[in-house]
């Protein structure tokens, strides 16, 4: 099994960088979400996997060789564009058999009339015929075969990209923000579908979007990308219950996490806008709090808030706030049930417990956190 | 109903202009040209008679009109097809290349906004038998040295050449326009599905993607050279010996020297009629085959 390791991809575009030394491994058999904002250089970075641009810098391993300096074609990848890219000139059928068709058939033998005519291109053909319908068949596409593309539904051509990627059982596979043209309801359902055909597949997959929805739900492991660097490759749980970067923070997670100016005085006590958080740190002087809205509920004793409005989600309930002290806008995410008593306008506290807290440093970076003794033995 | 019928008159008379404007700049002279060939009418005659088919009759008969449409039907032959490979391939080397894409586009393109009866005088000098750069250049390589314009074997053969010489350029124009539309991707795509070498790509993605254009520049270019006449009138007024006598000069010679509106009339509908076929076929039977969606 065949996986895919680039090491120190540097790309500039003129003077600007967009790939700024990347190393990422994606293991065999493994989903690799490449998560990021756009414009991040993260479909830059997949299209130099890809081979269809180059890296000023770098190198590319997929399987056991390094392609660096193979053309697309001999790089044993299979690769699923945004726009589908689909040919369309040619039927579903003809779409999907391309791969095969290109690499089985001499060009001679691809030629429309004289191709027939070569000893052996019908034996050929006929087998790439049987691989198209195999490969065609889970995905649907059975009744659709002799149409063109112009002739499908969205989802019907993105199942026809799919269908093209896999019949060539290819060492890894490159997807370019697959779902992000189908409408909402599809997107959840296909989801599902190219995590089993990966699974079926058993192929190395690397998987572009800019939304992290589909990054946490689909992939076993997520790496986040900005600013043409990769900030953090962990799990999905690890991503987001504990990013190694405030930005990332940032980006995982809807609502978006709650981010309060702190301190950390040298006994290395966290307070908030004067107040002590409970917390303790190795790290001194100006820090950032950040709280997921979960992790935020009324208490009798925490960050003190006024509160704004609540908005019903039916499963939740979000509790809109401000800070107190410095009027940053707090969300709390709740159960329905919590809304008794809680009126806009009114002064509450908002509690957390010390090990859901996340702080970092003035660089953006993690730094470790403990709960304060003194206050836990209290 | 009283405001819809209101509107159905407002809209009936702002369209009123454009109708008449219609009808008798184009509408009525097609006519008189179709009723004019069934007719003996001669300009500056007294009287017109009705002579049915005469016209048409003393075509098939008339040697020197076969040799007419023969003549245009070499002529479309070699500059239709030359025309629109050489465009195509200008056109795939110019937008390969980095650099200097303007500039290539004008050069090509020059031919085309130049005033044809003022070029023909330039290529009148350079193919002249005796003082002309490319007879010199083929005497300085020992190759025999054709009068090209004055022998009855070459003329067609020059008139072709200048032919494509105007064309080509604004066949790449069009080209290239069809090139731009391609999505990068469908490029990406193939590389990825195996297509390793640029013919595999051209056959791929360009070639069919070209389709509606390339069916565009058939029609433009078939036509263009079908209505092949200002480069016979001033350097071989359809000679030597009738040997570059096209369609549309006889026409004019018929009309203009003769003044036999009657049967110029004829051959203009003649002209037409192969015109409109050639349409009918291109969007009938061609254009099911290049259109996708």
């Amino acid at each position: 099994m065949a996986g895919i390791t680039i090491s120190g991809v540097v790309r500039q575009f003129g003077a600007t960088p967009v790939l700024q030394g990347v190393s990422l491994t994606v293991e065999p058999g493994e989903f690799m979400a490449l998560v990021g904002p756009s414009g991040c250089g993260k479909t830059t970075l997949m299209r130099i996997i890809a081979g269809i641009e180059t890296a000023d810098a770098g190198e590319i391993v997929i399987g056991n060789r390094t392609v660096t300096r193979l053309r697309p074609a001999e790089r044993d990848i299979a690769m699923v564009f945004q726009s589908y890219a689909l040919y369309p000139h040619l039927t579903v059928r003809e779409n999907i058999a391309v791969p095969l068709a290109m690499r089985r058939l001499s060009t001679p033998e691809r030629m429309p009339l004289l191709g027939r005519l070569l000893p052996g291109t019908r034996a050929k053909r006929a087998a790439i015929g049987e691989e198209v319908v195999r490969a065609a068949a889970p995905l649907g596409l059975a009744a659709l075969l002799d149409r063109r593309p112009g002739q499908l539904s969205g989802g019907q051509r993105q199942r026809v990209a799919l269908a093209r990627a896999i019949i060539r059982r290819p060492a890894a596979f490159l997807m370019d923000e697959p779902l992000s043209n189908l409408d909402a309801a599809l997107r959840v359902q296909t989801r599902r579908e190219i995590v089993d055909i990966h699974r079926a597949a058993g192929v190395a997959t690397l998987y572009v979007t800019h939304d992290q929805a589909e990054a946490l739900t689909m992939a076993d492991k997520v790496a986040v990308m900005m600013g043409g660097e990769l900030l953090q490759v962990a799990s999905p749980e690890a991503i987001y219950a504990d990013p190694a970067d405030l930005r990332v923070a940032g980006f995982i997670g809807s609502p978006r996490i709650n981010t309060l100016a702190a301190e950390a005085d040298a006994a290395g006590r966290v307070t908030v806008a004067g107040l002590p958080a409970g917390l303790r740190t190795e790290a001194r002087g100006t820090l950032t709090l950040a709280l997921r809205p979960e992790a935020l509920r009324p208490a009798p004793a925490g960050l003190p808030a006024v509160l704004e409005h609540l908005e019903f989600l039916g499963d939740g309930l979000l509790l809109h706030a401000r800070h107190a002290p410095d009027g940053a806008p707090l969300i709390a995410r709740l159960e329905p049930e919590a809304r008794e008593g809680l009126q806009p306008g009114a002064a509450l506290r908002l509690g957390f417990a010390p090990g859901r807290a996340l702080l970092f440093g003035a660089d953006g970076r993690r730094v470790a956190t403990r709960a304060d003794a003194a206050l836990v033995a209290a | 109903m009283r405001r819809l019928a209101g509107e159905a008159v407002a809209g009936a008379l702002m369209t009123l202009p454009a109708g008449i404007a219609y009808l008798l700049l184009l509408l009525l002279p097609t006519l008189a040209t179709v009723l004019l060939a069934f007719t003996d009418y001669e300009l500056g005659a007294p009287a017109l008679g009705w002579i049915g088919l005469d016209n048409f009759r003393e075509m098939l008969a008339d040697r020197g009109f076969g040799v007419s449409v023969r003549n245009t039907v070499v002529y479309v032959g070699l500059v239709t097809p030359v025309s629109i490979l050489g465009g195509l391939g200008l056109a795939l080397l110019v937008e390969a290349g980095v650099k200097g894409r303007a500039f290539f586009r004008a050069v090509f393109f020059l031919p085309v906004v130049s005033l044809t009866v003022a070029m023909a005088a330039a290529w009148q000098y350079l193919l002249h038998p005796t003082i002309g750069p490319v007879n010199a250049a083929l005497r300085a390589m020992g190759v025999g040295t054709p009068f090209w314009l004055s022998s009855s074997d070459t003329v067609l053969l020059s008139l072709a050449a200048i032919g494509v010489w105007e064309s080509i350029g604004f066949n790449m124009v069009l080209f290239m326009a069809g090139l731009t539309a391609i999505p990068r991707e469908l490029y990406a795509a193939a590389e990825v599905d195996g297509a390793r070498g640029g013919f595999d790509r051209f056959r791929l993605v360009t070639w069919p993607l070209l389709g509606p254009t390339t069916l565009f520049v058939l029609t433009i270019s078939m036509i263009r050279s079908l209505r092949v006449f200002d480069t016979v009138a001033v350097l071989t007024q359809g000679g030597p010996n009738k040997a570059s006598e096209v369609l549309l000069f006889t026409m004019y010679q018929q009309g203009f020297t003769y003044l036999r509106l009657g049967y110029s009339a004829a051959i203009t509908l003649v002209f037409l009629a192969v015109v409109l076929a050639l349409m009918w076929v291109q969007t009938r039977v061609l254009d099911k085959r290049v259109h996708y969606a």
